[in-house]
């Protein structure tokens, strides 16, 4: 998850008869699911493509350290700090992982930083919502891993190696997330009047940013159909929402919490629930940077690259010293 | 195990705890916000490693101190003037690299007392100090590492090195303070006099900041008043602001 | 796009990470990551790479010391194995009555 709004290098899908006979190739390759590697050949708008997708994918990871580490400092028991600690340091490595399976593509992990910094590239619009009582902190393990696992499960089968293996590697250790996060959460549903209400807020206020993790419909999503012939998109945006719903809607009924949405409804027909679609003008408010919290993520992650950026140079002057030394003890003792 | 004035062994126990508790705490206050992210993710296993020994000496001390007291009891309920931690790990983080040194002076510390606590004559002490020296020892290993990088890295890195350890130096002393809690602990096998860990902590120090092209400051002075509870620095009431307050604010409830 | 931005000037290198997770396996790449040097990129991999108890030993390579097959030589590289059918031990019919060989 966490890549929304990736918009292909080009316009629409390719006929076969338009390929190159490479490009044809390719494509058989992917239609036969064999994965595509680094060096192997592969058209430069799959790979310009894959970038902005792993790396929006990565950066979101990194932002979203933010809104839990929010916490870690207020949790409530020691075990609860160690588990939401240990969770947002899942997410930096998550990050890495991430960055590290992007950088095969033949960008490096600073350039992708640095264009995140100046606004050249996304994260999720999830993370430009604030964490406000802790029940927020089960609730965004529960409900945003949750939508994230969704697509990510699916992601495990894309054509680009690299960023199935990350995926692969990702799931595993996801599925701890979601679920500390409803334990979490059941402890405040189940707990004191306070906690319930607590528990509450964060299921309403997070429900339809949940939503919208997903990117809008598919009918108003341009660049699915490229993405989906390349592998690197598996299922559309909406039958990746539905099956959040359908899988949430009996979570939240179990909790004894009032659903964050009134027309949120078994349909027997279709064999799901229905539900309101979220307020996508304030989706595209929040990716235009005009999300609670946009400016002050933006701040912290900046402020954090510059403030480092003595120690990065720092370790790597000491290193060339050290093989400086090495060297010259070397050509001394021949 | 010799005759042990419970009392006693309580406020070792909880100075013990308190430094990993305090210390733990602020290294996580870093989470997200580090330099590069292989150095975020090393940040919090450190500080996950201290949270988990916080867990096991407080639970002790709990037990010891006989009032049905869990280590989150004794970690969110008491106020600072309970509080044993030595001043050194209370003190805010600075940039990254007081961070660090504060890191390698504990470390440096927590390795050596650790070492000794292995061949404690209490059962307890002796489980706990082997889970956390092995853990300890690789925290020395990177922070020294660290430290030894950034003080022989750029002019830069070297002058907030040396800045780092002008301010933190006089917070040294305090570690290796005896007082009669000491001397019971020492007399009954549990633990060592701290007075008599300086030598190898000086030895240790010196080498490592030898390394790092960094200098000792000439000054004896030692701040203190953080493990006998005397006198915190005004960092500490803030920092159990902010770690104790839901379960001040909702007593009472599961979490 | 590694043309629209100028590099920094002084990212730290990529390192190749290899972990072998029990005894007596292999070592297997597990994935990369940056380091000043070497003993860094060890610890930083026993950091990142074995949270979850994952290892027991580990390697590291820095990524640009890694030589490798061009994927065009696939054919000549690796096809003429595929005929020498008499190299696998499923080749040869040995009679049951020899026993287990």
């Amino acid at each position: 998850m966490y890549a929304q709004m990736v918009k292909t290098a080009s316009d629409g899908v390719k006929s076969r008869e338009d390929m190159s006979p490479e490009e044809a190739a390719f494509q058989a390759k992917i239609d036969a699911d064999i994965k595509i590697e680094p060096r192997d050949w592969m058209p430069e708008d799959y790979r310009r493509t894959l970038i902005r997708q792993i790396g929006q994918h990565a950066h979101s990871e990194v932002v979203g350290q933010l809104p839990e580490g929010n916490w870690i400092t207020r949790a409530p028991t020691l075990e609860r700090k160690m588990i939401l600690l240990a969770k947002v340091q899942d997410e930096a490595g998550h990050g890495l992982y991430l960055y590290s399976a992007a950088e095969t593509l033949g960008v490096s992990r600073d350039e992708m930083v640095e264009m995140l910094h100046a606004g050249k590239m996304k994260y999720s619009s999830i993370f430009n919502y604030p964490t406000l009582n802790w029940a927020d902190i089960g609730a965004v393990g529960w409900l945003v891993d949750g939508a994230a696992i969704i697509n990510q499960v699916a992601l495990q089968r894309t054509s680009y190696g690299p960023y199935s293996r990350a995926m692969i590697r990702i799931c595993k250790e996801e599925s701890f997330h979601a679920r500390q996060g409803y334990s979490a959460i059941m402890k405040m549903a189940f707990g004191t009047p306070e906690q319930k209400r607590m528990a509450q807020h964060a299921v309403n206020r997070l429900w339809f940013p949940a939503l919208m993790m997903f990117g809008p419909s598919d009918k108003d999503s341009v660049h699915s159909e490229q993405s989906m012939a390349w592998k690197i998109k598996i299922k559309t945006n909406d039958e990746l929402r539905q099956q959040f719903v359908d899988q949430t809607v009996p979570q939240i009924l179990y909790l004894g919490l009032e659903l964050p949405d009134p027309n949120i409804k078994w349909n027997e027909e279709r064999g799901h629930y229905d539900f309101s679609d979220p307020d996508w003008s304030e989706f595209f408010n929040v990716l235009k940077g005009n999300g609670p919290c946009n400016t002050d993520r933006m701040k912290d992650r900046v402020g954090a690259w510059e403030d480092g950026e003595w120690v990065r140079d720092g370790l790597m002057a000491h290193a060339r010293k050290k093989q400086a030394r090495k060297d010259a003890a070397k050509i001394a003792a021949e | 195990m010799a005759d042990v004035d419970n009392k006693a062994l309580f406020e070792f126990l909880v100075r013990m705890g308190d430094n990993t508790l305090i210390l733990g705490h602020r290294v996580s206050e870093w989470c997200g916000h580090s330099p590069i992210l292989e150095e975020d993710i090393a940040l919090a296993n450190t500080a996950l490693d201290l949270l988990g020994q916080t867990k096991m000496w407080l639970d002790y001390a709990g037990k010891v101190q006989g009032e049905g007291k869990s280590a989150d009891d004794l970690a969110f309920l008491r106020d600072a003037w309970d509080l044993r931690n030595v001043l050194l790990v209370e003190l805010p983080n600075g940039d990254f690299g007081q961070t660090l040194m504060r890191q390698f002076l504990f470390d440096a510390y927590h390795s050596i007392i650790l070492g000794h606590l292995l061949k404690s004559s209490d059962d307890e002490v002796r489980a706990i100090a082997q889970k956390a020296s092995k853990e300890v020892a690789y925290h020395l290993e990177r922070s020294a590492d660290t430290v030894v990088g950034l003080g022989d890295g750029t002019p830069e890195s070297h002058r907030r090195m040396q800045a780092a350890l002008d301010y933190l130096w006089p917070y040294v002393g305090e570690m290796f303070e005896t007082d009669d809690i000491d001397r019971a602990m020492a007399s009954a096998g549990v633990a060592p006099e701290p007075s008599g860990l300086r030598a190898d902590y000086d030895a240790l120090v010196g080498r490592v900041l030898a390394d790092a092209t960094l200098t000792i400051p000439e000054g004896k002075f030692a701040h203190k008043g953080g493990r006998n509870g005397y006198m915190h620095t005004e960092h500490l009431g803030h920092l159990l602001c902010e770690m104790q307050w839901l379960q001040r604010a909702y007593p009472g409830c599961e979490w | 796009m590694s043309n629209e931005t100028t590099p920094s000037r002084s990212e730290w290198p990529l390192w190749e990470v290899f972990i072998r997770g029990q005894h007596g396996m292999s070592h297997r790449h597990v994935g990369s990551l940056h380091a000043p040097d070497a003993e860094m990129a060890i610890k930083n991999a026993r950091d990142v790479y074995t949270r979850r108890n994952e290892g027991v030993s580990i390697w590291v390579v820095e990524a640009k010391h890694i030589a490798a097959t061009a994927p065009g030589e696939k054919g000549p590289f690796f096809e003429p194995s595929e005929s020498k059918v008499y190299r696998h031990p499923t080749f040869f019919d040995i009679p049951d009555e020899v026993g287990h060989m």
